[in-house]
């Protein structure tokens, strides 16, 4: 069987970002850096991704929205915080409404630092992300057939 | 009879691979045309196989029996046509699964699923009188509705129908759901519907869903073929050639045009089938 990580669908969101980690983000797509010579595609849809990629920190009013994409992915799935906002809350910290970085809310599996992290940081970071999806598939089999084997 | 029966078994096995690699070729040829690398042109089956694997979420009961509703209906539709077999019964076929594709869509509880729906409505509203109308055409010269017998007449029946060649090129950007009027759903970055009609459907559900839309593109460049193919070997060479260019002229303006409203699409789709389909079909029933 071919790898999940030969197809990378992935979900773009974004918590209370600047702004500058998304253009980041999307200068993924343009021609400069072509994401999808990876396969990956840039989705919409919580539903058909595989990834979700989670700019800026974690407040009051996203974090339901976030766990709610998060929920509604189907398995396997991994998470990938980029930017220093959405790895541990970054300059706006100690604002009054950040709860911190996604970690707060999500299991975070990749944290690409930078502020605004590079479109290279990113792509390896999403990458990195790719791997995992096999790992956590082989994984989730290796314990369905143990369950059975019990069962 | 061998013939035919060959020729339905070959569509079935080598439908899929075929459409896939037309799939992983269009893919190619948008990102060169953008001046990007690309995905491999295996990439389609990569999606396929992983959709297979994913989670299956199941929104309700009834999508599901929908959606394999729908596959087996194109799949049919396709069989029949490589079958030689009538070609009004084909498009109904077509048209009764599309029916299940949006019934599937509605019946999940979702603004963007259901207003995909509602925009497939419209696009099957905008390219139908046009696929009735090849039908019509195709009898009109032939005395016949079976493909079978279309595809043995004495001339290419294009030599007739060029302005319903024509139509039918025009609707077919609708069915192969290329800008600008893959307006239900779309396979570029617009999420301002999420994903349309697809939006409730995930994992292998996802997977059958592609496959039949390769099944479908197959079946409609047969329709292309269609047009070409006559007693003499040669014709069979055109078709071919005719099929990669009519194919490569889809992704050219999939990726020079806008998508446009709803409106426009219907305006202009009934206007082009008027003008160039049923006044050709008008002229060949007064010289015939």
């Amino acid at each position: 069987m071919p790898k999940m990580a030969k197809s990378p669908w992935l979900l773009h969101y974004d918590g209370s970002s600047c702004n500058g980690c998304d253009i980041e983000v999307l200068a993924c797509l343009t021609p400069v850096y072509d994401i999808e010579r990876f396969g990956i595609i840039n989705t919409g849809n919580p539903k058909h991704a595989d990834i979700l990629l989670i700019t800026g920190g974690i407040n009051e009013q996203n974090k339901p929205v976030v766990e709610q994409i998060y929920s509604q992915m189907p398995k396997p799935k991994v998470v990938v915080a980029v930017g220093i906002c959405a790895c541990n809350g970054g300059i706006f910290k100690e604002c009054y409404n950040i709860l911190g970085g996604v970690d707060k809310v999500l299991p975070v599996d990749i944290y690409v630092p930078g502020c605004a992290a590079r479109p290279e940081a990113i792509m390896d970071g999403v990458l990195k992300a790719v791997e995992l999806l096999d790992k956590k598939q082989n994984e989730a089999m290796a314990k369905e057939r143990r369950e059975n084997h019990a069962g | 009879m061998w013939i035919r029966i060959v020729w339905t078994i070959l569509f079935l096995i080598l439908g899929p691979f075929a459409g896939g690699l037309l799939a992983g070729i269009d893919r190619k040829i948008t990102a060169r045309l953008q001046g990007r690398r690309g995905p491999s042109v295996w990439q389609p089956f990569y999606d396929l196989l992983k959709l297979f694997r994913k989670q299956a979420v199941i929104v309700n009961s009834i999508q599901d029996f929908l959606i394999c509703g729908f596959f087996i209906f194109i799949v049919f539709t396709g069989a029949l046509f490589f079958w030689g077999g009538d070609l009004l019964l084909v498009f109904f076929s077509l048209t009764l699964a599309g029916i299940f594709f949006m019934m599937s869509a509605c019946s999940a509880n979702s603004p963007f699923s259901a207003m995909g729906a509602q925009r497939e409505l419209m696009q099957t509203m905008a390219y139908e009188p046009m696929v009735l109308l090849a039908a019509i055409g195709f009898y009109v010269c032939n005395g016949s509705f079976a493909v079978s017998d279309i595809a043995q007449a004495h001339l290419p029946a294009v030599l007739y129908l060029p302005g319903v060649f024509l139509g039918f090129l025009y609707i077919l950007t609708i069915k192969f759901r290329k800008s600008p009027f893959d307006i239900s759903t779309s396979h570029h970055a617009h999420q301002e519907m999420v994903k349309g009609i697809t939006t409730e459907l995930s994992g292998p559900i996802l997977a059958l869903v592609e496959l039949a839309h390769w099944y479908e593109n197959v079946f409609l460049l047969g329709v292309i073929a269609l047009f070409f193919v006559a007693s003499s070997w040669w014709t069979w060479i055109l078709a071919v050639v005719m099929c990669i260019v009519c194919y490569f002229f889809e992704i050219l303006i999939d990726n020079t045009f806008a998508r446009v409203k709803w409106q426009e699409m219907l305006k202009t789709a009934w206007s082009v089938t008027l003008v160039a389909g049923a006044v050709n079909i008008m002229i060949v029933i007064l010289i015939l």
